[in-house]
C-alpha cells in the first residue's frame, strides 16, 4: 500500500501529471489522476476520453501530461486502449519493443463511461484487454455546461433536468455502472472516492496488477456543477461516503469487499444540503423526493453490504486479495 | 529477371486476405460486415493456421475497429483493417481522426451501398462518405488490382512524406466474392517490399512521452488541417515512385489512373472500380466498328489527380463520367471532381450515374452511352439502368 510519502516522492521524481492546466478550482479530476498515476509502479500510457480533463490539460501546443497520452474521441477511449494494449502485446511478441511491464490507464468522465462510451467499454472488458479503466465520476456532463447524464442521481437539478415551479430535477435513478462492470466478470472492479486517497491509491495499485481488465469508478467532484464553494470539494465527496450514498467497495473475481462502513452513518441531507443541485429538495413540496432518494441510497447500501457479508469467508481465506478498511 | 507468375484462383476478398497475410501486420482490429467478411474470415483462418503472427482484435463495432486501429498504429504497430458500407459510416468520425493524427492505417473497403434502404451490394456511396477525411482513397478494378493496391498501400501510408491512412476499395460481390486468376508475389518478396514499420514518435515509447490528440483552438486548428492538405498533395509523387518500384518487383504497372485506348479517342468514359472491365469490353466492341472511344479508369480518387487527369483528357472532345454514387441534390461526386479538374477546357462533359445498390451495368448500357454522348445537348445527370 503506497504511503503518502511514496506518492509525494513519485509525484516529484516522475512527473506524470503537472499543474498549469485550466481545470476549474475545486475540480476533483486532477486528484483522481495524480493519485492513480502516482500509485502505479510501472510506466504508464494514458488514454483520455473527450471531456473536461482532456480539454483542460492539452490545449495545443501545451500539455500537462508527462506520460504518453492519447485522445481520439468521446465514446471510444476503451477501444483506443484495446488498440494500444494489443499493439504492446504484438510488438513484444515480435521482440520489437523491450520486454518490460507497462500499464494502460483510461480516464473517462461519467458521460464518456456510463453513456456514450458504454459500448466500447463493454467490448474492451469482454475481450479481456489488460488495462485499467478509471471513471472520474462527477455525475453529469460538466464540460458542456452541467447536463444530466446516466450518472446524475435521482432528483438532482442540471441544465437539462432543471428543477422548477413544476419539476424536481432528474426523474430517473442513477445507472449502476459499477454493477455493469461487475457483470462482465472481469478480475477487479471497485468504487472509490477522492476523499479517501489511501483507499483510491491502494485500489489503483491492485487494479493495475490484474492480468485482465480492471474498472475503477471514482466519485470525483464538480464545484461548479454541484454548486458548492471550490474549497469544499473533498469534504462534500467525503459526505457522500459518510452518508452511505457512495459505498467504497471492491469486487475481486466476483467477490464483494466493503472498504468502509461508517460507524454512525450521516443522514443523506448532510450531503444534499451542501449542494445547490439538491437545494429544491428542501422545499416542502419536494420532501417526498428527498425521502425517495434516501430510500434508493439505503437499498443500494443494503445490497452491497449483504453481498460483502456473504463473501467475507472467501476473503478470510485470501486476505491478500482484498484492500483494507478505511 | 521476372519469373512468369503462377496464377491462383481467388476471390477479391481472398486475394486481399493473402496480401494481409504476406504483409503480416502487427494488429488487425475488425468487425464483420458483408461484403467485407470474406477478407477477415480468410485471414482469421490463416492466423489460426500459424501463417501470420498478427493480433486480430474482434471488436464490438466498426467505430471501435477504427479507434483501436488508429491507437495501435500510433503505438508503433503496423495496423490494417477492413470494412464496408454501414461499417464505414459508423466509423467515419474516427476515420477523420485517424487521418488528423497521421495514423498510417491501411483499410480494405468492400464497397457497398449505404442504407437506406439497406442493401448489401456494390456501389461507391460508402467511400464517398469518407472522401473529405484526409485518407488516401484507391479503387481496384478486379481482384488482381485489389491485391496489388493492398501491397502498395502500407508503403504509401507509412512513407515519411505522407504518413496518412489509405483506403483500398474493391466493389462488393463483383470483386470481393468473384473468383479470378490472380498473380501473387512470394511471401519473402512481399516482406522485403513492405519492410519494417517505424513510427517516429510511438506512444509505447515511455521514455519519450508524447501527447497525441490534443485540443486545438482557433489559433492552431487551421494550420493543423492545412498540414493534412499538404501531405495529401505529396501523395501523387510518392505513389508514382512506389509504382515504379512495384513494377520492378511484380512486372505490373500501376499509376493514379489507367488510360485505355484513349490516345486517339473522340469520346471517353471516366469510371472507377469494376465497371472499368465492362467499359473496356464496350470500347473493344465499338473500336471494332471503327468508333474512336476510350477509357480513363481512375484508381486514385483522393487526393484527386486533377492536373494529370486534365492533361490525359485534353484532346478528347466528349467525356462522360459514370458515378456509382449520388450526391443527392447535386451532381454526383466523381463528375463534380472531373468538372473542376477540366474547368475552362473545351472538352464537353456529361454526367451519368448507375450501378447503385448492385444494379448491373451491362456492356450494352455503356455502348449506348458512347453512342449518344456526342449528340447530347448539355444537360443534367443521366441515369444508366434506372426504371422510370
Amino acid at each position: 500500500m503506497p504511503s503518502l510519502k511514496t506518492l509525494a516522492h513519485n509525484a516529484e521524481t516522475d512527473v506524470r501529471f503537472t499543474g498549469g492546466h485550466s481545470l476549474c478550482r475545486g475540480c476533483g479530476a486532477p486528484t483522481v489522476v495524480r493519485t492513480v498515476l502516482n500509485s502505479i509502479p510501472t510506466p504508464v500510457v494514458v488514454v483520455n476520453a473527450t471531456g473536461c480533463l482532456e480539454v483542460a490539460t492539452t490545449r495545443y501546443p501545451t500539455t500537462a501530461w508527462g506520460v504518453p497520452w492519447l485522445h481520439l474521441a468521446f465514446e471510444n477511449a476503451a477501444a483506443a486502449a484495446s488498440g494500444l494494449e494489443t499493439a504492446y502485446r504484438a510488438l513484444r511478441k515480435r521482440g520489437a519493443i523491450p520486454d518490460e511491464p507497462l500499464t494502460f490507464v483510461v480516464f473517462g468522465g461519467d458521460g464518456g463511461t456510463y453513456d456514450i462510451g458504454l459500448q466500447a467499454l463493454s467490448g474492451a472488458l469482454e475481450r479481456g484487454h489488460r488495462f485499467l479503466y478509471v471513471c472520474y465520476d462527477n455525475e453529469g456532463y460538466m464540460n458542456t455546461g452541467i447536463q444530466r447524464s446516466g450518472a446524475t442521481p435521482f432528483a438532482a437539478a442540471t441544465t437539462t433536468s432543471p428543477s422548477g415551479r413544476r419539476d424536481y430535477g432528474k426523474h430517473q435513478t442513477r445507472k449502476d455502472i459499477t454493477a455493469i462492470a461487475i457483470a462482465h466478470h472481469i478480475p477487479y472492479v471497485a468504487q472509490a472516492a477522492i476523499s479517501h486517497w489511501q483507499d483510491l491509491s491502494d485500489k489503483a495499485v491492485r487494479a493495475s496488477q490484474q492480468q485482465g481488465p480492471a474498472f475503477l469508478n471514482v466519485l470525483s467532484g464538480c464545484a461548479l456543477g454541484w454548486g458548492h464553494p471550490p474549497a469544499d470539494t473533498i469534504e462534500v465527496v467525503r459526505l457522500a461516503v459518510e452518508t452511505r450514498y457512495w459505498p467504497l467497495y471492491e469486487v475481486v473475481q466476483g467477490h464483494y469487499w466493503l472498504n468502509h462502513r461508517p460507524e454512525r452513518p450521516l443522514p443523506l441531507e448532510e450531503w444534499l444540503s451542501r449542494q445547490d443541485r439538491f437545494k429544491h429538495l428542501f422545499a416542502s413540496e419536494n420532501r417526498e423526493h428527498l425521502t425517495e432518494l434516501q430510500a434508493l441510497v439505503d437499498a443500494e447500501w443494503t445490497q452491497v453490504e449483504a453481498r460483502a457479508v456473504v463473501d467475507a469467508p472467501w476473503f478470510e481465506a485470501r486476505p491478500e486479495m482484498r484492500g483494507g478498511r478505511v | 529477371m521476372l519469373e512468369a507468375p503462377a496464377l491462383s484462383l481467388l476471390t477479391g476478398g481472398e486475394a486481399v486476405a493473402v496480401a494481409v497475410r504476406q504483409i503480416d501486420p502487427d494488429v488487425f482490429p475488425v468487425y464483420p460486415i458483408t461484403p467485407q467478411t470474406p477478407i477477415i474470415q480468410s485471414f482469421a483462418q490463416m492466423v489460426a493456421d500459424g501463417q501470420a503472427r498478427t493480433e486480430i482484435i474482434n471488436v464490438e463495432s466498426e467505430h471501435s475497429a477504427m479507434s483501436a486501429a488508429a491507437a495501435a498504429a500510433l503505438a508503433g504497430a503496423r495496423t490494417l483493417t477492413a470494412t464496408s458500407s454501414q461499417g464505414l459510416a459508423l466509423m467515419v468520425e474516427v476515420v477523420y481522426i485517424a487521418a488528423s493524427l497521421r495514423a498510417p492505417v491501411v483499410m480494405a473497403v468492400g464497397n457497398r451501398a449505404l442504407s437506406g434502404p439497406i442493401n448489401i451490394h456494390a456501389d461507391h456511396s460508402d467511400a464517398m462518405l469518407a472522401r473529405d477525411t484526409g485518407w488516401v482513397q484507391l479503387f481496384a478494378e478486379n481482384a488482381q488490382e485489389a491485391y496489388d493496391l493492398m501491397l502498395l498501400a502500407p508503403r504509401l501510408a507509412e512513407h515519411p512524406e505522407v504518413r496518412l491512412p489509405v483506403m483500398v476499395g474493391l466493389d462488393g460481390f463483383t470483386i470481393t466474392h468473384s473468383a479470378e486468376p490472380v498473380a501473387l508475389l512470394g511471401d519473402a518478396k512481399v516482406q522485403a517490399w513492405v519492410g519494417e514499420y517505424r513510427h517516429p514518435y510511438p506512444l509505447l515509447d515511455t521514455a519519450n512521452p508524447v501527447t497525441v490528440g490534443p485540443f486545438a483552438m482557433p489559433d492552431s486548428y487551421f494550420e493543423l488541417r492545412y498540414q493534412l492538405q499538404e501531405a495529401l498533395e505529396r501523395v501523387p509523387g510518392v505513389l508514382e515512385a512506389l509504382c515504379r518500384g512495384y513494377a520492378r518487383l511484380s512486372g505490373r504497372e500501376y499509376a493514379a489512373f489507367e488510360s485505355y485506348r484513349l490516345e486517339d479517342a473522340e469520346r471517353a468514359l471516366v469510371v472507377m472500380g469494376s465497371a472499368a472491365g465492362t467499359a473496356k469490353e464496350a470500347i473493344d466492341r465499338l473500336r471494332e466498328q471503327g468508333e474512336k472511344v476510350g477509357l480513363l479508369k481512375l484508381r486514385l480518387f483522393r487526393p484527386f489527380p486533377a492536373q494529370a487527369l486534365r492533361e490525359a483528357l485534353a484532346h478528347v472532345p466528349h467525356v462522360a463520367v459514370l458515378d456509382r454514387a449520388l450526391s443527392l441534390g447535386s451532381f454526383p461526386p466523381l463528375y463534380a471532381e472531373v468538372c473542376a479538374a477540366l474547368y475552362g477546357s473545351p472538352t464537353r462533359l456529361q454526367s451519368y450515374a448507375g450501378g447503385l445498390g448492385g444494379r448491373e451495368i451491362y456492356t450494352e448500357d455503356l455502348m449506348r452511352l458512347f453512342g449518344e454522348l456526342a449528340e447530347l445537348p448539355a444537360g443534367p445527370t443521366r441515369y444508366v439502368g434506372l426504371r422510370r
